[in-house]
Formats: C-alpha cells, sequence, structure tokens
C-alpha cells in the first residue's frame, strides 16, 4: 500500500514539470501583455483594464496557486492602503495650498537669484518626494516650479529638470517615498526608522551629487539671471496641513515603534485632512476617492500577482545567477547596477517586483540596494525606461519628435554619479548601523 | 527697416536697451520670444514613467505647455513696456535656434544678447543656441552684452613674442 505513493509522486512531479514550462510562457506572456498595455495604453483605457484580466487568467489557469495568489494579495493588500492613504494625503496638500505656498516661498527667497531659486528647489523637491512621494513632485510640483521660475524671469529648464530628476532621486528615503520602497518595505522586514535610518545617508549623498552635476550643468541658464519682480502675493500658510503632515511623520516612527503597520498613520493624516475638507466643502467624498486612484491601485495588484507567477515559474533560478549573494561593497554595486538596467529597460516598478524575491534571502542590504538602483536608475532615460521611450518615439505623442539630447546627456552625467555615491553611502549606512 | 529682438529670459532688458539706442525711429520693430519645449517634456516624460498611473488629465506637461504661454505673453508684455514705442510681438515654440534664426528671415536686423559664460571671455560667452544664431542668421547682427560690455583692462597681455633667430 505504501508502494504507490512514489508512483503517483513521480507522475505527479512529471506532470509539474510539463506545466510548469507551459505555466511559465504564459505568465511572460501575460506579462508582456501588461506592461505593454500600460505603456501603449490603447484607446486610452486605464492600464488596470488590462492587468486585472491577465492576473485573473494566470490564477484561473493554474500557472500560480491560489495560495501563492492570496499570499501575494495579503502581501500587496497594505502596501496599496498605504500607497492610497498617500496619494490622498498629497492631493488634500495641495487642496490646501500648500504647493502652491511653497512656490511663494521659493519665488520671496530667490527674488533675482537663479541659483538659489535651483537651491529651494531642490530643497522642496526632496523634502515633498521624501514625504509625500514622487507621484506629489511629478504632478504637483513641477508645475509650480515652472510658473515660480516664470514669475521670477528666470530660465525654467534647470528647475523643471531638477523636479523630475529628484522626484526619484530623492525618493530613496522613507517607504512611502516611492511604491518601489513600499514593495520592498514589507518584503524586506525592516521597520519604518530603521529603513529610513539605513537610507538617510544614501538619500543625502545622491541629492548632493545631482546638485553638483545640476550646478556645472545648468550653468549658463543659471548664470542669465532672473529680472522680473517678484509678485506681492503671499498666500497663508496651510499650517493644518503642515501640522497633520508633520504629525503623520511622528506616527509613521512611532507605529514602528510599537510594531503597528505605518499605513495606519498615513491613513489617519489623510482622514484628518479630509474630513476638515469635508467639513469645509472644499472636497467630496468623489473627488477623495478619485485621488486615491482605485484603478492604478488595482493595477499594482494585478502586476503583482503575474510577476509573482512569472517569478516562481522560472525566472528566479534564470535571474538568480546574477544576483551577487552578500552584501559586501562589489555585491551591492552589482545588485544595483543590475536593478538600474532593468527599470531602465522594461519600468522600475515590474523591475522590483522581479529583483525582490531574489534578494529578500539575502537581507537588508541587498533588498536597499536594489532600490537605489530602481530608484535612480530612471534618470537614466527620458520618460523612465526605454519601452515608454520607445512608444512615444512611435506615436510622437505631441506634434514633433521626442527631444532626447539634452535629458539623456544630463542623465549620462548624473546617475552613474549618484548611484555610485549612493551605495557607497548604503555600503557606510550598513557597516554603521547593523554594527552598531 | 525691420528689427528683431530676441527677447530671453535674463539677458533681455540689454537687447530691448539696445533696440531703443540703435533702431532708426522709423524701423519696425518685432520682439520675438520662443519657448523651447524641454521644460513640457521634461514633466510629460516624467509623469509617462509613472507607470500604471493613467489619468492623462493629471501629466504636468500639459499644465506646464499652458504656464508657458502666459509666461511667454507676459514676458513680451515687459519688454514691449521698456521699449516704449510701437512694436510687434511675435511668439513662437519650438527649437529655440532654429525659430529664431526663421523668423529673423527678410529682418534688417537682429539683435540678441551673449548667453555663454560671461565669466571668462572667449568663445564660450556664446552658448550653444546664441553661437547657432549667429552662424546661421540670414541678416546682419547686433550682438550685445547683457551687462555693460567689459573694459579693455579686461583683454589678457599678448602672448609673448617669439624668440628671434638671428
Amino acid at each position: 500500500m505504501r508502494r504507490d505513493p512514489p508512483v503517483g509522486h513521480r507522475l505527479a512531479r512529471k506532470d509539474r514539470k510539463l506545466n510548469a514550462s507551459l505555466a511559465e510562457t504564459l505568465s511572460v506572456a501575460m506579462l508582456v501583455l501588461v506592461l505593454v498595455s500600460a505603456v501603449v495604453r490603447p484607446f486610452g483605457l486605464p492600464e488596470a483594464v488590462f492587468a486585472v484580466p491577465a492576473a485573473a487568467l494566470v490564477v484561473v489557469a493554474g500557472a500560480i496557486p491560489w495560495d501563492h495568489a492570496l499570499d501575494e494579495a495579503a502581501r500587496l493588500g497594505p502596501v496599496i492602503g498605504f500607497l492610497a492613504a498617500v496619494l490622498v494625503l498629497a492631493q488634500l496638500c495641495d487642496d490646501e495650498g500648500l504647493f502652491q505656498y511653497c512656490g511663494a516661498w521659493m519665488a520671496r527667497t530667490a527674488a533675482g537669484r537663479p541659483r538659489r531659486l535651483l537651491a529651494q528647489v531642490f530643497l522642496a523637491a526632496s523634502a515633498i518626494t521624501a514625504v509625500l512621494s514622487l507621484d506629489a513632485t511629478v504632478v504637483l510640483l513641477t508645475p509650480v516650479v515652472f510658473a515660480t521660475a516664470a514669475r521670477l524671469g528666470a530660465r525654467p529648464t534647470p528647475h523643471v529638470y531638477a523636479c523630475t530628476h529628484l522626484s526619484n532621486t530623492a525618493s530613496l528615503l522613507l517607504p512611502v517615498s516611492n511604491l518601489t520602497n513600499l514593495l520592498a518595505f514589507t518584503a524586506s522586514g525592516l521597520s519604518f526608522t530603521r529603513f529610513a535610518a539605513l537610507m538617510a545617508l544614501p538619500w543625502l549623498a545622491a541629492i548632493a551629487v545631482e546638485y553638483v552635476v545640476f550646478r556645472r550643468f545648468f550653468a549658463i541658464d543659471l548664470d542669465a539671471g532672473a529680472q522680473a519682480p517678484p509678485g506681492a502675493d503671499a498666500p497663508a500658510l496651510p499650517l493644518f496641513a503642515l501640522v497633520t503632515v508633520g504629525c503623520t511623520l511622528a506616527g509613521f516612527v512611532l507605529t514602528s515603534a510599537v510594531g503597528v503597520d505605518p499605513a495606519w498613520a498615513a491613513l489617519a493624516g489623510a482622514a484628518a485632512l479630509a474630513v476638515r475638507a469635508l467639513l469645509r466643502g472644499r472636497t467630496s467624498p468623489k473627488a477623495l476617492l478619485n485621488s486615491a486612484s482605485v484603478p492604478f491601485l488595482a493595477f499594482v495588484l494585478a502586476l503583482g500577482v503575474v510577476v509573482r507567477a512569472v517569478v516562481d515559474n522560472g525566472l528566479d533560478t534564470a535571474l538568480g545567477r546574477l544576483i551577487h549573494d552578500g552584501t559586501g561593497l562589489a555585491a551591492l554595486f552589482g545588485i544595483a547596477a543590475l536593478a538600474a538596467v532593468l527599470a531602465n529597460v522594461i519600468n522600475n516598478l515590474p523591475a522590483v517586483l522581479v529583483l525582490l524575491p531574489l534578494t529578500v534571502g539575502t537581507g537588508p542590504g541587498a533588498v536597499l540596494a536594489v532600490l537605489l538602483g530602481v530608484n535612480i536608475g530612471p534618470n537614466l532615460t527620458y520618460a523612465g525606461s526605454l519601452a515608454t521611450l520607445l512608444w512615444r518615439r512611435i506615436v510622437q505623442a505631441h506634434d514633433t519628435e521626442v527631444r532626447l539630447g539634452e535629458f539623456t546627456r544630463l542623465g549620462l552625467y548624473a546617475v552613474p554619479a549618484s548611484l555610485t555615491a549612493a551605495v557607497l553611502a548604503l555600503w557606510v549606512s550598513l557597516a554603521v548601523i547593523q554594527g552598531g | 527697416m525691420a528689427v528683431v529682438v530676441w527677447i530671453v529670459e535674463g539677458t533681455w532688458p540689454a537687447c530691448v536697451d539696445a533696440a531703443r539706442a540703435h533702431a532708426p525711429e522709423n524701423a519696425e520693430i518685432v520682439l520675438l520670444h520662443v519657448t523651447g519645449h524641454e521644460p513640457a517634456d521634461a514633466a510629460h516624460g516624467a509623469f509617462a514613467g509613472l507607470m500604471g498611473r493613467g489619468r492623462p488629465e493629471r501629466d504636468p506637461g500639459t499644465r506646464v505647455e499652458h504656464l508657458a504661454a502666459a509666461s511667454a505673453e507676459s514676458l513680451l508684455g515687459a519688454a514691449a513696456e521698456r521699449l516704449g514705442r510701437p512694436c510687434a510681438r511675435a511668439e513662437r515654440t519650438g527649437r529655440v535656434e532654429r525659430e529664431v534664426v526663421a523668423a529673423a528671415d527678410g529682418a534688417d536686423l537682429l539683435i540678441l544678447a551673449r548667453d555663454g559664460d560671461r565669466a571668462r571671455l572667449g568663445p564660450h560667452s556664446l552658448g550653444p543656441a546664441g553661437r547657432f544664431v549667429v552662424d546661421h542668421a540670414p541678416c546682419p547682427l547686433l550682438l550685445v552684452w547683457p551687462e555693460p560690455a567689459p573694459g579693455l583692462t579686461t583683454i589678457p597681455a599678448p602672448p609673448p613674442h617669439p624668440p628671434h633667430h638671428d
């Protein structure tokens, strides 16, 4: 009676092996579909319209077992909740006038001095990216910075480029700064404060290098001066929003100290601003739901499931050979460089989802090195990845061709230098903080 | 006589002053500003790099384009005010240096300011855009310093005489 199981087991294993290559093919096909539709956005449909059915197909076809899919969903659930809270928080801060105030502050303190304006933009963009995430810098701060430069009569290009670069480079500091960090944060097992402590030095190093590169690269534009007198308008300080953001940051530290998910602190901050805005009639439930970007959240969940299927069905062994074990300086450099390349080829979101399962076993150092690569790397390519870039060239999204020269040259100076500085700083942080 | 004055952020007052000083009474003056694509493109690109966000109505590049148009209009307004005499205004978008050359077609004079590194006097006091316009403009140019022109004392000493071989 006990002889039968081995035969069955052998058959089952053979069966599974046969399925594995089929499953991998299906998973890869679905991943390609999800990524291509996210870049191309056929008929202007939200990315989730393709990603969710693709994830469902992968699960139904058995390319990923139910429990693995549920496991992935359970892992991503809190991440997505956290993300939604931060997106709402940033939008409500904008509604409260935080970004307008920031623009007026930059204009007032930098009048007539473009170099000073660049420094203020670096400060504002670094802080906003770190606390309210890169989406806030790209969507909400960039137009304000342009308007500020225009109001001062300064040439806008250096300041706008600073926003786009810092939305990536300055997103290293906190788990909330970038979706890539949130994904890595939950996988790494680090606490919120430990993550921030380890990333503080790389964050500072990368921003400092960017600043030096910008000062030199845009020396002529910054020397040109700025003629216009600053306007007299001084918007009121959005004290409530600032205090709420401050309390949210304190909440992150507190929750992680007592072992509660820091997403609750973000939720509390967003709720405080939302209730106030609702009471004052400045927002509506519909606008709040809109700022939470539900299709985006569904997209992230679906992408996570599909990537898990691809990794589990064979990519892990294929890419595993490229990952160096250990957290020595050379290993950190190797991981960060691989992550940067992968982020530039596809996009940093799928890149981090692919690389996380392969590095989590090595320890937090390797995971953070992945983040350095996927967060700083996208500055190399206009539009963040070659895939997006190629597509934009094909469709010629606006009336003339996509111009690459200046942006790419800037990236070639800034990315290798800031990535190197950040990896060195991470290595030092790991030695100091983990050892001491 | 048609005079085109190229208005650029930072250095434009010198060009307007040069037009006031040197353009004849009866000259038709055109104040020209060209909006480059770089800032709006960078904003479009940064948004495109955010995978999965959809919602093209949130694309900051579109807002930057609108802001750029408004900014160009107010800049030309300020320049016209400083000029203080009748003039036409021309706003173009595109590759700055090529648009300037195209706009100068048929003009009798183009006034522009140096746009390069003025800390070290030499070839680099013209930036790439200024260099292109100087090389390719289809009319005579008046090239002015954004600040008062440097004095003769800033000229470096001549190289030493080559040794005599006799």
